[in-house]
């Protein structure tokens, strides 16, 4: 125990008033001075460098642009196999789903908050709001008529025939049953197109909102999405979390949190690290954060300063005055 | 004037407890131990005054909202401005954190401060990962679909729903800034009140039982502009 009574009589010291000599220091003026300084410096790099801003997606940008990947994505949704009918917790009670650490399953620990139907949320609630169009109708009371082993069955179907379909396009799938699926996703591509289906995801029947959970949630299940954020250098895998568009430092102080879906074993596809890549790296990133904080009384790290030796920059005046002459 | 049992009010308690952990002279101090003289010290200062102009950027744009500082050219200024003190605010903020790890600045029972200090750097990553969420534009949207995942995944999603514009405003522009705003204040108080860590005591000085030799330098001083007597009240 002599290094504790060591290291307290140390601890003593240190804490004790100063003893030594002082010098003038103005703190207000220099705060005044740091502000202006700051204050300079932001103004000329925003002057020069401005700031990145590109315009938010929209679903009718999505449907012009990629409709076929739009057809897919609405089918996928009937079909309860994109990636929101399969997400588990927080959206959809599914006991299989959900990433974990260990045996540790903390994205079901809270249940079901934000409860999302996609086949009903995302498809038929905004087509059945479609007027004067009866061949919609007719498909809408085809498809609500049928069982839910059907309807899975005619949109698992087309989904099929539209990943095997060439471009994946709705108009070169080869003929089969699809019941009234097909229609369903026509229709709603229309509706997405004219900017029906933005206003009604976010709006669902009031008339004020705050909430984009199903537009985004309906937004990132395609591909469309993340292609853009891709060809912007935003992708997970290049280190896209930290970046923003454009040639802007972005948030450069999550360097160490997009570290870890750069490398092994979180970058090995289909092992049961990357498939709970993000809680793995969030429990990795809560120890870390915890050692951050925990520092001065973390035996061997709060003392490793002393071994590093750039104290004796920081502090070269005073250990210089303090030789001996 | 003041009456009798007046220093019982729980105002007059409370004030007497004040200024007693922080007189004026040490929470607004015109001197400084001589050590404290490296360009190492500027930033602390430098990240307070980052925080400032990011706070009155912030303030303006959510006033404005999106709909100006998305279209007008003053709007896309004022977000540009907003954008950079952000930068500089966490450029400077982690330069003192490493000067301060560097230091050691955790020694003498100032554990506290750096506590404060790691907790609201570690509070100001989350705040400005809100404000990316509440830019409400392309960066937004992929953000808010990339994060969802990993506080999904450890059922803080559950709660802390990244895709609710409305809850995220709310978190960047008010609870979180209230939360910042109090563990910044008490962390320069810490400072004001346990005084700026000296420097590491060289191993003769630690034998003989003095901070770094730091009485020993009390003659030999640095800088010595004040007379002994006028330090050592200073340093309370």
């Amino acid at each position: 125990m002599k290094w504790r009574a060591k290291y307290r009589a140390a601890e003593a010291r240190y804490a004790a008033p100063w003893a030594g000599a002082y010098r003038r220091y103005d703190i207000v003026k220099e705060f005044v001075v740091a502000l202006v300084v700051v204050s300079l410096l932001t103004l000329g790099l925003a002057a020069v460098f401005g700031s990145p801003d590109r315009t938010a997606i929209t679903l009718a940008e999505w449907a012009t642009n990629a409709p076929n990947d739009f057809v897919a994505t609405a089918t996928s949704e009937l079909a309860g196999s994109s990636g929101t009918a399969t997400y588990g917790a927080p959206y959809v009670d599914d006991p299989t789903a959900g990433q974990k650490i260990g045996p540790l399953a903390l994205q079901r620990w809270a249940g079901v908050t934000t409860p999302v139907d996609t086949a009903t949320e995302f498809v038929l609630n905004p087509l059945a709001t479609v007027p004067g169009d009866q061949g919609l109708t007719d498909a809408l009371a085809q498809y609500k008529a049928a069982t839910a082993d059907q309807q899975q069955k005619w949109a698992t179907a087309y989904g099929d025939a539209l990943t095997a379909a060439p471009d994946n396009d709705p108009a070169k799938v080869t003929a089969g049953d699809y019941g009234p699926v097909p229609v369903l996703a026509d229709r709603l591509l229309g509706y997405a197109r004219s900017g029906g289906l933005d206003g009604q995801l976010l709006a669902a029947g009031s008339f004020y909102q705050t909430d984009y959970t199903r537009s985004v949630l309906f937004l990132a299940d395609g591909t469309y999405l993340a292609d853009q954020a891709a060809a912007a250098h935003l992708g997970g895998e290049q280190w896209g979390m930290m970046n923003e568009t454009g040639r802007y430092p972005g948030q450069a102080w999550l360097w160490l949190y997009t570290f870890w879906y750069q490398v092994p074993p979180f970058t090995t596809k289909g092992s049961s690290w990357a498939d709970s890549a993000d809680a793995w790296i969030w429990g990795i990133m809560l120890v870390l954060s915890l050692v951050l904080i925990l520092v001065p009384f973390i035996p061997g790290l709060r003392s490793l300063p002393r071994y590093l030796g750039v104290h004796k920059v920081i502090w070269r005046n005073h250990y210089r005055a303090a030789q001996p002459r | 004037m003041t009456a009798a049992g007046d220093e019982r009010m729980w105002t007059a308690r409370l004030r007497r407890r004040a200024v007693s952990a922080l007189p004026p002279e040490q929470l607004l101090p015109d001197r400084q131990p001589a050590y404290v003289s490296s360009w190492i010290y500027v930033f602390g200062v430098l990240s307070l005054a980052s925080l400032l102009v990011v706070l009155v950027t912030g303030v303006v744009l959510a006033l404005a909202g999106p709909q100006w500082y998305h279209v007008s050219g003053t709007g896309r200024f004022v977000n540009s401005l907003h954008l950079w003190s952000v930068e500089l605010f966490f450029f400077t903020m982690v330069i003192h954190l490493w000067g301060k790890f560097f230091m050691a600045a955790w020694r003498g029972r100032r554990a506290l401060t750096w506590v404060t200090g790691a907790v609201a750097f570690l509070g100001s990553i989350g705040t400005a990962f809100t404000g990316y969420l509440v830019q409400s534009n392309f960066d937004s949207q992929w953000i808010a679909g990339e994060a969802k995942d990993g506080l999904n995944s450890v059922g803080i999603g559950a709660f802390f729903n990244v895709l609710n514009y409305g809850q995220m405003l709310l978190f960047h522009v008010v609870l979180l800034p209230l939360v910042l705003g109090v563990l910044i204040v008490w962390h320069v108080l810490l400072v004001r009140r346990r005084g700026v860590v000296p420097p590491y005591e060289q191993a003769a000085a630690a034998q003989a039982g003095t901070a770094g030799g730091h009485r020993a330098d009390a003659e030999s001083t640095v800088d010595s502009t004040v007379p002994v007597g006028q330090k050592q009240e200073v340093a309370g």
